[in-house]
């Protein structure tokens, strides 16, 4: 074999520079789920009633759905079984009293989110952009709040908002992914623990990016985090989350649930950047991430984006969709996807029309190395009262090396003849042409790699704001480094 | 001192002999010709040169500027001034020219101990070069790498590349092929823009054409992985009248019978 060929094949995974803990006390409740284990955490979060009633009706449906054995298992991923009797559902940072200001929070998060690359002091942050950090299971700080309300902006932890805006929680929550919509949102629905809420009234373009920071730090932990975001007729918010977690041999669980909503004329522009810890070079370890995200765009002329780059995690199972029901609105879906070791994703989309001139574009990059298994799957629903639908999906695959695998399982539903469909798929393999090619013309080899994985996923990077394309294109750079000598 | 000497290289292509014993001396401001019939090995020479590692050496050496060029990578060669002008340039997509071009000059300057360019300083050097080879601003500025460009476009391109990276010995692989007269007096004059004392090129082709433009110093004919004949620039005009003909007989004859 050439070396070339060899050095694609060898790329390991590199070091993951995100694997820290740190020592905090915690407060746990013991491992295990039942009815009393959701009345817990519910009370923990001094919830009302209506709070507490959504989450047990989640938890029966849930156990029912358990019962039956219907974890959903078409997915082209591979797994031992879940003990969710095995986990943790509720761990946080001990604190002893409400915190006034940030000055409060324990010296060693505000560290480790230093560590991470996400200072919390404002003075500090990044011009334009407000964070919500989710530790464990509970939200330990919100930056710039004083001037987001000023322009009426509401971002908040979720457990805040259940307490200050029950309304606006009442009325939205479960509307775009009910309990019953499939076993890990039922999960998610019984036992989250918290997450950010955000809502923008009409009318108001959300004067800063806002992010969330979601941190895995406690063992044997599920993390299960909720966010709900409203734009109100006219609203315009643009939303980054970035993940992290510690290097650990068991595998933990990562079941998260976002809802957007876009009234009349209003824009959710949503981005993530995936970095999970992803087990090691062997496959041992890593977070399961199976996530359920999906938009509707209620109104006429709303739109819905989606950005996400997923590196990290042991096996990602996820599928940001948008309903389309406004005329006019607008969904689009722009991934990159890379798997590397014994890494598996199984991810994609689902655009379903069902507004009059509704239309989506999808664009998926899927990057395969080591014995990365990488699956695209989605669906472009159109529904009969779509009149003038239109989609266009493409999706490319890049393998690097000869044990990784690329699938994709893209359905197409047509139900009104005037819709439009585009469909572009291609699947390459960074060969030793392209090496050689790059060598020769002075660039190590890894090098050459990463120039040709950032050319390929030039047309998703362009979406996110511009901080984070930097990061992402980083981020991909590091997943893919290798010890080529 | 001669920059590259080749002596009695033996090279493996798939389990098969394609080169059989190559031996070329090449002095500092020369400009060789390789020539040959299809399948002769002028793309495999061409290609060990770069050092391609699929490509397996059985035996013998080549020494350039005194060093072993056959321990060195691609990229070492490369950075030493080693450059391969490609038969077929591949397509790099989602990266532009400007871009792929300062990455590769930068990592040449790098491991010169010389500072990185910044895109300021590099594109006015870029648009230079560009107009020499009259290509279109936005083949070098917008375009992804090769990625739909006409096949002329691409053999300019090479030029393009090798007029920034400035090599110390370049080897253009049927770079005249896909060219029409027009693009290959263009291409030509670029390379004889630099051509100096300090410069050596190889140039393989199949065609004299070519060499009316870029006119050689030496001429050689590879026939069956052999040099089977060496001359001046009237040797090109030779065959282009004679055809490989008398030379695959001169190949045969040399051939002891087995």
């Amino acid at each position: 074999m050439s070396s070339d060929a060899k050095m694609i094949q060898e790329l390991p995974l590199g070091e993951y520079k995100w694997g820290f803990v740190t020592a905090v006390e915690e407060e746990r409740i013991p491992k295990g789920l039942n009815e009393d284990v959701i009345r817990v955490i519910s009370a923990k979060k001094q919830e009302p009633d209506f709070m507490l009633q959504w989450r047990l009706n989640a938890y029966r449906h849930w156990a029912s759905l358990e019962k039956a054995d219907a974890e959903p298992k078409w997915a082209n991923i591979k797994y031992g079984p879940i003990d969710y009797q095995n986990i943790v559902y509720y761990s946080a940072p001990q604190k002893k009293k409400t915190l006034n200001s940030l000055d409060e929070l324990d010296p060693e998060i505000l560290r480790t989110y230093e560590k991470l690359g996400i200072p919390l002091h404002e003075q500090q942050l990044l011009a334009g952009v407000a964070v919500d950090a989710v530790f464990d299971s509970v939200s330990v700080a919100t930056t710039f709040k004083e001037k987001l309300a000023e322009a009426g902006v509401i971002f908040c932890s979720f457990s805040e908002a259940v307490l200050k805006h029950p309304d606006l929680v009442k009325k939205y929550l479960g509307t775009v992914v009910p309990y019953t919509d499939n076993f890990f949102a039922s999960l998610n629905s019984a036992v989250f623990s918290d997450g950010s809420f955000v809502y923008v009234p009409k009318g108001v373009r959300c004067p800063m990016e806002l992010s969330t920071y979601f941190r895995i730090n406690a063992a044997e932990t599920g993390q299960f985090e909720r966010t709900l975001i409203v734009a109100d007729e006219g609203a315009y918010v643009s939303y980054l989350e970035g993940c992290t977690a510690p290097i650990r041999d068991q595998n933990q669980l990562h079941a998260a649930v976002v809802e957007l909503i876009a009234l009349d004329n209003a824009q959710i522009k949503y981005s993530t950047v995936q970095n999970w810890y992803p087990g090691d070079k062997e496959g041992r370890g890593g977070i399961y991430n199976f996530v359920t995200k999906r938009g509707k765009c209620v109104g006429v002329n709303s739109k819905i984006s989606w950005t996400q780059v997923e590196t990290g995690s042991a096996i990602t199972w996820k599928y940001p969709s948008c309903i389309l029901q406004g005329e006019n609105s607008v969904g689009e879906f722009y991934s990159v996807a890379l798997t590397n070791n014994y890494q598996q994703a199984d991810t994609g989309t689902k655009m379903i029309h069902i507004g009059k001139n509704t239309k989506s574009t999808i664009v998926s990059k899927g990057i395969s190395a080591g014995h990365g298994q990488n699956t695209y799957r989605g669906l472009v629903n159109i529904l009969k009262g779509a009149t003038g639908a239109r989609n266009y999906t493409q999706c490319d695959s890049l393998l690097i090396g000869d044990k990784c695998g690329a699938h994709t399982f893209p359905y197409i539903e047509v139900k009104n003849s005037t819709a439009r469909m585009e469909h572009e798929a291609s699947t390459s393999k960074i060969g030793e042409d392209q090496l050689f090619y790059l060598r020769q013309r002075g660039l190590k080899a890894e090098d050459a790699v990463s120039m040709i994985v950032n050319g390929f996923c030039k047309r998703v990077f362009r979406e996110l704001p511009m901080e984070f394309a930097v990061e992402a294109q980083k981020l991909l750079s590091v997943s893919l480094e290798g010890s080529v000598g | 001192m001669s920059l590259l000497e080749i002596k009695n290289l033996h090279v493996n292509v798939d389990g098969h002999e394609i080169l059989k014993g190559i031996n070329l001396t090449v002095n500092k401001g020369e400009v060789h010709s390789i020539m040959g019939p299809n399948g002769s090995g002028k793309s495999t020479l061409a290609q060990v040169l770069a050092r391609r590692e699929s490509y397996n050496v059985t035996a013998g050496e080549i020494l350039y500027q005194g060093k072993d060029l056959l321990a060195m990578k691609p990229e070492e060669a490369a950075c030493d001034g080693v450059f391969l002008a490609f038969q077929y340039p591949v397509e790099i997509p989602g990266i532009t020219n400007a871009y792929f071009l300062r990455s590769a000059l930068n990592a040449i300057r790098k491991s010169r101990g010389l500072d990185e360019m910044d895109a300021m300083d590099f594109l006015p050097l870029l648009r230079e070069k560009a107009a020499l080879l009259e290509m279109d601003e936005k083949l070098i500025m917008n375009r992804s790498v090769n990625e739909a460009f006409s096949g002329g476009e691409k053999k300019r391109n090479e030029i393009l590349q090798m007029a920034v990276l400035e090599p110390k010995l370049a080897i253009l692989d049927e770079t005249d092929s896909g060219l029409d007269i027009d693009a290959m007096r263009i291409v030509s004059r670029g390379v004889n823009a630099m051509r100096s004392p300090q410069r050596s090129f190889i140039v393989v082709t199949h065609y004299q054409r070519l060499l009316n433009y870029i006119v050689p110093d030496y001429v050689h004919v590879l026939v069956n992985g052999r040099i089977v004949r060496s001359g001046g620039a009237q040797l090109a005009l030779e065959l282009e009248e004679k055809g490989y003909g008398p030379a695959e007989d001169l190949a045969r004859s040399a051939v002891p019978a087995a």
